[in-house]
C-alpha cells in the first residue's frame, strides 16, 4: 500500500478551501444584477386559498415583481413528481397528489408556499412578503398518520380516499402465518420510528439565471444530484429543455439524503428569473429548512416474531404505516418499501417474511430518504424484536443472534435481497472484544452502587446499498437507472481529471477517487484531479446518496481506467514498436515485455496528443474514456454495534459510556474517510434514539420548528467511538466495496433503546429516549406522547 | 442608511447599514468574505462564529451597527499573509476535524477562544463541553475533539501569535 493508494489514511485535498472559508457554497455565488425571493407560506396545515391580494406588497420598496401559483399556472410550468412508482397489493398505482410548486387552490401544510416576492434585497422581499394579504379558508387537518386512514377522517386530496397512496406488501403472508401457528414463543411490539430533520448545517438554496441573449438557464443548487434535478426539471416539470439548463452544485454542506429532491423553491428561481429577466437567488431560513426541507423516518408498525424453543426464528411479520406527508416527494414511495421491507431478513435465516405497508397523506411536510432511508427503520423493528426476544426467553442476546445467523452464501432472503459475502459471527466477536462485554457484570455492580442503572444493547445490522442495479430497481417501480458514471480525461502532460456522475458534500471524493487513479496509473496523487457538480462538465450521472460513490462511482472510474490503459498501451506499443499483447503496464511504466524498452505515462500521454507515432487510420489520437458502470446487485455491509449506557435514577437522564462499531464494508479506500462516515452516522443514529423528534400539534402545526425547541446533538451528547472493521469483500464490484455512509444511522437507535431499556427494565420506551420519558418508564408509567 | 466603520481582518472598512442589518450580512455580501456562514436562525448552531476584540461571537446575534469600532477577525484572517495556515486550521485537517466544511470556520473560531479561556492543554470532557454553541451534522464531532486538542497543543509549541486582534 503506498502512502496515497487504496487504504491510505490520505489528508484529504478538498480541507485546504473549507479550513480557509474560501470554499464556495451556493449563497456564497453572486450573479450581476441578482435579485432575492422570499416567500409568502401558509401558516394553516390544510387551507383552501379564498383570495390572495399582492397589491399592498408590489408597491413596496425595491419589488420587482410578487408572484403566484395561478402565474405559474398561466405559465404552464409542471407539478413536481415522485418517480417511483408503487403499486398497492391489489395491483393499482400509488396515487400521487399533484404537487404544483407554489399553491393555488388549497394548501396542505404548514409551509406550504403561496406566492413569492422578487425583491433587489433580501430584506425589501421579506418586508414586502409580510404585506401579501391572503385570505384562508381554514380546513380541519390530518396530522397523525395512524389515524389518517380513520373513517371520518379529512380527506386531504380529491380522489384520494382516506388518503393513503397505497397498501404494499411483500414476501409469503401465508407460509409467515404458518410459522406463526406454529411457533413457541412470540415476540410482540409496537414501535414508532420517530419523525426527524435532516437539518444540514447548510440551509438549501437556489440560485438562477435567465440568459436573454441565448434562452439558456443557470441554476446553482445545494443538490447532491445536479443531473437528476436538471432531468426532473426539464422533462417533468417542463422549465426548458434539457440541453437550455445547467446544473451546478458547487460545495454543499451536507446533505444526508434531504438534498437528493427536487423543491419548488429550485423550480420557482428559475421560473422567476426568467420572468424577470435577472437572477434570482433563495436561500433557506433555517425555520424555513424545519417546514420544508424533507422530513425522514415516520413509521408506525405492528411487529412480530416467531420462534421456537431453541430460540431459532421462524417467521417475521410487520404492518407498517409510513407518513409520506402532503405530497409525495421524488423519492418517497420507495423509502418504506423497497429499501425497508427488503432488510427485514436482518443478519438471520428467517424462513418467511411478511411485510405490510400502508403509506398516508397528512397535513405535514413531505417526508422523503434521509441517512439510511429504511434501512434504520427495518433493523429498528428486527434488532428490537431479536433483543425483546431474548429477554423473554432467557436468552443471552449474542447467543440468540449467533443460532440464527446466516452462514453461508450467498443467501437468498424471503424479501427479494440476495447476500452475497459477509461473515456475522466476525464482526459480532470482534465486537464483543473491544467493548469488554465479559466486565459488564461488574461495571454495572459499581455503577448501581452510584444510583446509576447500566444496560446494554446489540444492533448486528444489515443493509443495502450502492444503490443500484438499474433494470432491477426498475422491475420494482423506479423511473431511473441507478448506474455511475466516469470519464477519465488524460492531459497531454500526463495529469488526469476525472469527471465524475458522484457528488461529494462531505465525503472527500476529491481524495479517495483520486487515490485509486494515482494507485492504478501510478502517479502522483497530486497530479489527479476530480471534478463534479456540473453539468456542463460532467454529462450525466445520477449524484450521491444511498452509499454508492464507493461501490457505484469508483467502480465507474476503475472500468474507464481499464479502456485508458487498454488504449494507452495502443500508444507504447506505437512508441517502442512493439506489439500491442506484448505491452506491460505497472508503477506507472509501459515495458516491452521481457525487454528493458520502457515508456514513462508521461511520454505516453503526451504521444497520445501528438499522434507522431502513429496514424489516423491506425489509432485515433487522444486519451479520454468513459464508462457508465451498471451494478450487478446492492451490495451488503453490515456489522455489530454494542452500546453501553448509564441512566441516573433520579433524573432518566442517559449517559453514553461506551459506543463498539465493527462494520464490514468490503474494501476500504481511506480508513480515515470511513471511520468519519461512521461517526457522523452513529451521531445521527443516537440524535434519533435520545434527542430528536419532529413533533406537530393537533391542527399541524410545528411546534419543533427551530433549532430552540429540535434537539441536535452536541458534543457534550456523544462520546467518542470505538470503531473496528471486519472484512469481507463485495464479489459484485471490482474493488470489492461495500459502502459506508449510512451504516452508522442504521444500527444505531437498536443499540441505544436496546441499551436503556436494558437498563431499566421495561420494554415500554419510545424514542426519542430523553430523560422524561425514560424517567417516566422508571415510575412505570406510559410515556407521555407529544402533544 | 447609517454608516459603520471597523478593522477586519486588520482592514479598516466602511459601509452604510440598515440598522437591522446583522454582522453576519456585512460581513458575507458587503465585505464578501463568505468564510463565516448561517446555519441557523435562533443562535445555535454557531456557524457565524467570528472574534469581535478578541472574544468569540455570534455574528448572526449582533448588528453590524453593534460593531462600529471593533476590530473583528474572520477565519479568513487566520492564516499568515504569507499563506502558512494557523495551527489550528492544520489541525483540523490533520485530524479529519471536518466533513463538509459547512460549520468548519465556526468550529475552527470557536475552538481558538476555547484556547483563549482554557489554555492549551484541553481535556475531551472539557472540549466537548465547551462546544456547546457549535452544531456540526457530518462529523459527531469525535474528530472535531481530537482536532481541537492537537490545534491547542500545536499552538503552545509554536509560540504562535493569536489571531490578529
Amino acid at each position: 500500500m503506498s502512502a496515497t493508494g487504496i487504504g491510505a489514511a490520505v489528508r484529504r485535498k478538498e480541507d485546504f478551501r473549507f479550513i480557509t472559508g474560501s470554499g464556495q457554497y451556493t449563497d456564497d455565488v453572486v450573479r450581476p444584477g441578482e435579485t432575492r425571493a422570499a416567500f409568502v407560506r401558509s401558516p394553516h396545515a390544510r387551507a383552501k386559498i379564498k383570495s390572495l391580494d399582492a397589491s399592498a406588497a408590489k408597491k413596496m420598496p425595491g419589488v420587482v415583481a410578487v408572484l403566484t401559483g395561478a402565474d405559474l399556472a398561466n405559465d404552464k410550468i409542471g407539478n413536481l413528481i415522485c418517480g417511483w412508482m408503487i403499486h398497492s397489493k391489489d395491483g393499482t398505482p400509488m396515487k400521487m397528489a399533484p404537487h404544483p410548486a407554489i399553491a393555488s387552490g388549497t394548501v396542505n401544510h404548514v409551509g406550504d408556499a403561496v406566492a413569492v416576492v422578487i425583491g433587489e434585497t433580501l430584506a425589501q422581499a421579506r418586508d414586502a412578503a409580510e404585506k401579501v394579504k391572503v385570505d384562508y379558508e381554514v380546513l380541519p387537518a390530518v396530522v397523525d398518520p395512524a389515524k389518517a386512514q380513520a373513517a371520518g377522517a379529512p380527506q386531504i386530496h380529491a380522489d384520494i380516499a382516506k388518503n393513503t397512496i397505497y397498501q404494499w406488501h411483500l414476501g409469503d403472508a401465508k407460509a409467515t402465518a404458518a410459522a406463526f401457528a406454529a411457533a413457541k414463543h412470540v415476540t410482540k411490539l409496537d414501535i414508532i420510528n420517530n419523525r426527524l430533520v435532516p437539518n444540514a448545517i447548510e440551509p438549501r438554496a437556489a440560485l438562477a439565471e435567465y440568459d436573454v441573449g441565448t434562452d439558456h438557464m443557470t441554476l446553482w443548487n445545494t443538490s447532491q444530484n445536479p443531473h437528476v434535478a436538471r432531468l426532473v426539471i426539464s422533462a417533468f416539470v417542463g422549465m426548458t429543455p434539457e440541453h437550455k439548463l445547467r446544473v451546478i452544485a458547487p460545495d454543499v454542506g451536507g446533505g444526508f439524503g434531504s438534498k437528493i429532491f427536487i423543491y419548488p423553491e429550485e423550480v420557482v428561481c428559475l421560473w422567476a428569473s426568467r420572468k424577470v429577466r435577472r437572477p434570482v437567488k433563495w436561500t433557506a431560513e433555517r425555520s424555513e429548512s424545519f417546514l420544508t426541507d424533507a422530513h425522514g423516518r415516520d413509521h408506525v408498525t405492528h411487529a412480530e416474531l416467531a420462534l421456537d424453543g431453541q430460540g431459532k426464528i421462524l417467521a417475521l411479520r410487520a404492518k407498517t404505516i409510513a407518513n409520506l406527508g402532503a405530497y409525495m416527494s421524488t423519492f418517497s414511495s420507495s423509502v418504506p418499501t423497497y429499501l425497508y421491507g427488503t432488510l427485514l431478513s436482518g443478519q438471520y435465516d428467517i424462513p418467511s417474511i411478511y411485510c405490510e405497508v400502508d403509506a398516508v397523506y397528512t397535513n405535514t411536510a413531505p417526508v422523503d430518504a434521509y441517512r439510511g432511508a429504511g434501512r434504520p427503520e427495518a433493523t429498528f423493528v428486527v434488532e428490537r424484536l431479536v433483543e425483546v426476544s431474548a429477554r423473554q426467553m432467557g436468552i443471552e442476546p449474542a447467543e440468540l443472534r449467533r443460532r440464527n445467523f446466516i452462514k453461508t452464501f450467498p443467501h437468498q432472503t424471503p424479501v427479494i435481497m440476495a447476500y452475497d459475502a459477509g461473515d456475522y459471527h466476525a464482526s459480532l466477536k470482534k465486537a464483543l472484544e473491544i467493548a469488554d462485554v465479559k466486565g459488564f457484570a461488574k461495571r454495572k455492580r459499581e455503577a448501581a452502587r452510584h444510583g446509576k442503572l447500566r444496560g446494554l444493547g446489540f444492533s448486528t445490522y444489515i443493509e443495502a446499498c450502492g444503490i443500484a442495479p438499474s433494470q432491477a430497481v426498475g422491475s420494482l417501480g423506479a423511473g431511473v437507472g441507478l448506474w455511475e458514471s466516469a470519464e477519465v480525461r488524460v492531459n497531454p502532460t500526463g495529469s488526469v481529471e476525472v469527471l465524475t456522475g458522484s457528488h461529494s458534500h462531505g465525503q472527500g471524493h476529491e481524495t479517495t477517487f483520486a487515490q485509486l487513479v494515482s494507485e492504478r496509473l501510478g502517479i502522483p496523487f497530486e497530479n489527479v484531479s476530480i471534478v463534479h457538480g456540473d453539468t456542463d462538465k460532467v454529462q450525466f450521472g445520477m449524484g450521491t446518496y444511498g452509499s454508492r460513490s464507493g461501490a457505484v462511482g469508483m467502480s465507474a472510474i476503475v472500468k474507464a481506467l481499464d479502456k485508458v490503459e487498454a488504449k494507452a498501451k495502443k500508444v507504447a506499443a506505437f512508441m517502442l514498436e512493439a506489439a500491442e499483447g506484448d505491452i506491460e503496464f505497472k508503477d506507472g511504466k509501459f515495458t516491452v515485455a521481457g525487454t528493458d524498452k520502457s515508456a514513462a505515462w508521461g511520454d505516453v500521454a503526451l504521444n497520445a496528443y501528438i499522434a507522431h507515432k502513429f496514424t489516423g487510420a491506425e489509432l485515433e489520437p487522444g486519451l479520454k474514456e468513459t464508462s457508465f458502470y451498471d451494478p450487478t446487485n446492492f451490495t451488503f455491509p453490515a456489522g455489530c454495534h454494542i452500546c453501553e449506557v448509564e441512566v441516573d435514577i433520579d433524573t432518566g437522564k442517559t449517559e453514553i459510556v461506551n459506543w463498539t462499531a465493527v462494520d464490514d464494508f468490503g474494501t476500504v479506500i481511506n480508513p480515515m474517510i470511513v471511520e468519519g462516515q461512521v461517526h457522523g452516522g452513529i451521531a445521527q443514529g443516537i440524535g434519533q434514539a435520545l434527542l430528536e423528534g419532529a413533533v406537530y400539534d393537533k391542527s399541524g402545526q410545528l411546534v419543533t420548528g427551530s433549532m430552540m425547541d429540535y434537539t441536535m446533538p452536541r458534543a457534550h451528547d456523544l462520546p467518542s467511538f470505538h470503531v473496528g472493521l471486519t472484512e469481507t469483500k463485495s464479489p459484485s464490484n471490482p474493488l470489492g466495496i461495500k459502502g459506508c455512509g449510512e451504516a452508522g444511522a442504521i444500527a444505531a437507535p437498536a443499540a441505544v433503546i436496546n441499551a436503556i431499556t436494558d437498563a431499566i427494565g421495561t420494554e415500554n420506551l419510545a424514542m426519542p429516549a430523553t430523560a422524561n420519558a425514560v424517567w417516566s418508564a422508571l415510575q412505570g408509567a406510559k410515556p407521555r406522547q407529544a402533544a | 442608511m447609517p454608516a459603520v466603520s471597523m478593522t477586519v481582518n486588520g482592514k479598516a472598512v466602511t459601509g452604510d447599514v440598515e440598522a437591522r442589518t446583522l454582522l453576519v450580512q456585512f460581513l458575507r455580501e458587503n465585505l464578501r468574505l463568505t468564510g463565516t456562514h448561517v446555519g441557523c436562525d435562533t443562535s445555535q448552531c454557531g456557524a457565524c462564529v467570528v472574534h469581535v476584540d478578541g472574544i468569540a461571537s455570534k455574528s448572526c446575534t449582533l448588528l453590524a451597527l453593534q460593531c462600529e469600532g471593533a476590530k473583528i477577525t474572520t477565519i479568513e484572517g487566520l492564516a499568515e499573509p504569507g499563506g502558512a495556515l494557523h495551527p489550528m486550521q492544520e489541525a483540523f485537517r490533520e485530524n479529519h476535524g471536518l466533513q463538509c466544511g459547512y460549520c468548519t470556520p465556526g468550529m475552527i473560531m470557536a475552538a481558538l477562544d476555547i484556547v483563549r479561556r482554557r489554555g492549551n492543554d484541553l481535556d475531551e470532557h472539557t472540549i466537548r463541553e465547551q462546544l456547546d454553541g457549535n452544531i456540526c451534522r457530518c462529523t459527531g464531532y469525535h474528530n472535531i475533539v481530537k482536532a481541537i486538542a492537537a490545534g491547542a497543543k500545536a499552538m503552545a509549541k509554536g509560540g504562535t501569535r493569536q489571531a490578529a486582534e
